[in-house]
């Protein structure tokens, strides 16, 4: 949960940059601005095509080596790296610090490997030793949290906001059936960038007309601390007696909800859902107090960054927004605005399949 | 000048000799030689061009640049039988402390004297807990290990400021004059030589030395004991704030946990030099050779794609190692000297 909350905030940040120049305060730095995207745009669609080539040396570099979240994300990772006939490895560090996965890129570097798929502790940090990574020749794909744009070639995006704020309204209208009724949301905290993007796209997607049995009648805020999530459902509760569901989107959030509703009456009158991870929630989904939530698949996210990186070091790709390639099991990708390549919609999980998943 | 046979007492009469002495090389500090060596020849053999490359050595050596620069200072402190665990605690309050002042605008010619100001402060502060109201460095500086790490994240919380400006961040990523030692690195070189100059050239170095192996004696014999310590203490608070300028640069990223457990990585190098743990003696020349061994070690077996846990499995032995090393070779040689053979079998020979 910890890792997706860093990896989100890791999201933000690096939306929020990408703005860098000379001088020396503040303003000047902010006078200046560069715009890489625009530039990466311009250079066209050209020359790509062709195969995967054998023997490729992809590298992937995971925020933490001893995290059960990326050991299922580069297991995706090597499955791909083996269908197309590549030598996989994978190295990291055993902590989160910023600065830990440099001397990793070094030494990657060093070793001369084709391509490397790394997730940033730091979405600037890591870019000095991206950038000499890429002038060796090494072709970089950031997956799960992305880099600075000149760090990288791709950035493989796992959580494209409509996606996931959309599809928890999908999924929470299925689960009440059509009768609708009253429906919350609890949040992390009030000015968190994810989540109120998120809760845009819920506020949309409820406006169409076939959920308009469904009333949003709050938002909660439960800070991403436990406690305060828990107590936070409890008011809702108790403030309105006929809610029919809650959106958790956030991790702390959905299992102190969990919590709660598993320990009263509302247990299984009141639909919950939102975004998790089967480790944190399988429980609560084996006694029905939750029937289904979403997150992405490591596995396939790792998959798609593999293909991507075997791609992009074959020269099929280059990286420029439009060009396709296809990617193993997952079919054609198309490399969107700003270099990014879109996982796609989130997996549901629910009784049926929480046990294939162990992160 | 002193004494290759000494006596059981002769071992005090010569660790408080500071002077330039060859001979003391000749003990762990040659194992240290040794084991840097025997690093080099196990990366050279099992990575071959890739770890002799010259953008290899870059990474070594910028890789170290901050435990390298920090070891100066924390080698006097050891050496004066005190210790100072707060210096990654330090670099990560200066490394924050930058970021908000940057996003308050300030020049960075002014946030860089002021953050060293700053960290001088906060060795002040170790100073005085330890040498005004006598408590052991050892509790304060685990205590302020903590307290100025919860400073940085007040400061900063978790947010990492990273829009420095370029020619400061290019700085830090550089080499030297077209060469492959990076930056940083030059400054570990300059900060070298004047410490080793101190250290080993001067009366200062010798009071520290003397103060290290009998504080009392040294009290007597006239050297200021707790005005150098407090002077020692504030240098290492400014030389860790260096630190965090020069890691902020080279990561071009100032967050609140940076340098976090670099702490331990410093200790170990310093005792791995040769230092010992309980003051009095030690060499600044084994200490950057220790860090040399570090480095390489580390470099080559990230090379041969060694896992991170079996990284810090070596980092802790050879800090072990360092502690356990000097005292068998120092007893090893009594026993030599006591006449070979007595003591072969340890059982004793008389009740």
């Amino acid at each position: 949960m910890a890792i997706r909350n860093k990896a989100f905030a890791a999201l933000a940040l690096t939306s929020m940059l990408g703005v860098a120049a000379c001088g020396s305060t503040k303003d000047d730095e902010e006078s200046a601005t560069s715009t890489p995207a625009a530039e990466a745009t311009t250079e066209g669609a050209a020359a790509a095509g062709g195969e995967i080539k054998e023997g490729l040396k992809i590298a992937f570099l995971p925020k933490q080596i001893n995290n059960p979240y990326f050991t299922i994300s580069d297991k995706g990772g090597e499955d791909a790296v083996k269908a197309f006939g590549g030598e996989f490895k994978r190295v990291g560090p055993s902590d989160t610090a910023a600065s830990s996965q440099v001397s990793y890129i070094n030494t990657l570097t060093t070793q001369k490997q084709d391509a490397i798929v790394i997730s940033a502790n730091d979405a600037n940090a890591v870019v000095p030793a991206l950038e000499k990574a890429k002038a060796a020749g090494i072709k970089v794909v950031t997956y799960d949290s992305d880099t600075a744009p000149e760090g990288r070639d791709l950035f493989i995006n796992q959580a494209a906001a409509e996606d996931l704020g959309r599809s928890q309204v999908q999924l929470l209208a299925k689960q009440i059936g059509p009768e609708g009724g009253e429906i919350a949301i609890l949040s992390a905290t009030p000015n968190a960038t994810n989540q109120n993007t998120w809760i845009e796209f819920m506020k949309d997607e409820l406006s169409k007309p076939e959920y308009s049995k469904l009333k949003l009648v709050k938002t909660a805020y439960g800070n991403d601390d436990d406690q305060k999530s828990f107590e936070e459902t409890q008011g809702l509760l108790q403030a309105y007696p006929d809610l029919k569901g809650i959106i958790s989107p956030t991790t702390v959030g959905i299992a102190a909800a969990a919590r709660y509703l598993q320990g009263s009456d509302a247990k299984g009158k009141v639909k919950l859902t939102g975004l998790g991870t089967p480790n944190q929630l399988r429980d609560f989904v084996k006694d029905g107090t939750i029937e289904g939530f979403e997150l992405w698949d490591p596995g396939k996210l790792g998959y798609l960054a593999a293909y991507a990186a075997g791609a992009l070091a074959s020269g099929v790709i280059t990286g420029a927004e439009g060009e396709t390639f296809t990617a193993g099991d997952l079919g054609e990708r198309t490399i969107g605005a700003k270099g990014e390549v879109l996982l796609g919609p989130p997996t549901v999980f629910d009784k049926a399949n929480i046990d294939e998943f162990d992160f | 000048m002193s004494d290759v046979k000494t006596n059981v007492e002769g071992d005090v009469v010569r660790t408080s000799d500071s002077g330039f002495d060859i001979k003391r090389l000749g003990r762990w500090e040659t194992v240290t030689v040794f084991l840097l060596l025997m690093a080099i020849l196990y990366g050279a053999t099992t990575s071959g061009s890739d770890f002799l490359s010259g953008g290899n050595l870059n990474s070594i050596l910028s890789d170290m640049s901050e435990i390298a620069i920090i070891a100066l200072p924390l080698t006097l402190i050891i050496v004066a039988a005190e210790i100072d665990l707060s210096v990654a605690s330090v670099l990560g309050l200066t490394s924050a402390l930058m970021g908000y002042l940057w996003n308050h605008g300030w020049a960075m010619e002014m946030i860089i004297p002021a953050v060293l100001v700053i960290g001088a402060l906060a060795g002040a502060l170790n100073g005085v807990l330890v040498t005004r109201l006598g408590l052991p460095s050892l509790a304060v500086t685990i205590g302020t290990l903590a307290m100025y790490r919860g400073l940085a994240y007040v400061v900063l919380g978790d947010q990492a400021v990273a829009d420095f400006p370029s020619k400061f961040t290019e700085w830090g990523f550089g080499t030297f004059a077209g060469t492959q030692i990076p930056n940083p690195f030059v400054v570990f070189i300059v900060l070298a030589v004047v410490f080793f100059v101190v250290l080993h050239m001067t009366g200062i170095g010798r009071s520290i030395f003397a103060m290290g192996a009998n504080e009392e004696a040294a009290r007597f014999s006239g050297v200021r004991v707790k005005r150098i310590k407090f002077w020692l203490f504030v240098v290492t608070g400014a030389i860790s704030a260096l630190a965090g300028v020069v890691y902020a640069f080279r990561f071009a990223s100032a967050r609140a946990d940076n340098g976090a457990g670099l702490e331990l990585s410093v200790v170990a190098v310093v005792l791995l030099g040769g230092v010992s743990i309980f003051g009095g003696k030690g060499h600044l020349l084994g200490v950057i050779c220790a860090m040399l061994l570090l480095g390489t070690l580390r470099n080559a077996l990230t090379l041969n794609d060694v896992s991170a846990e079996v990284l810090t499995i070596v980092t802790g032995s050879l800090l072990l190692l360092s502690v356990l090393g000097p005292s068998v070779t120092a007893r090893v040689r009594e026993a030599l000297r006591r006449g070979r053979g007595v003591d072969a079998p340890p059982t004793p020979t008389t009740t």
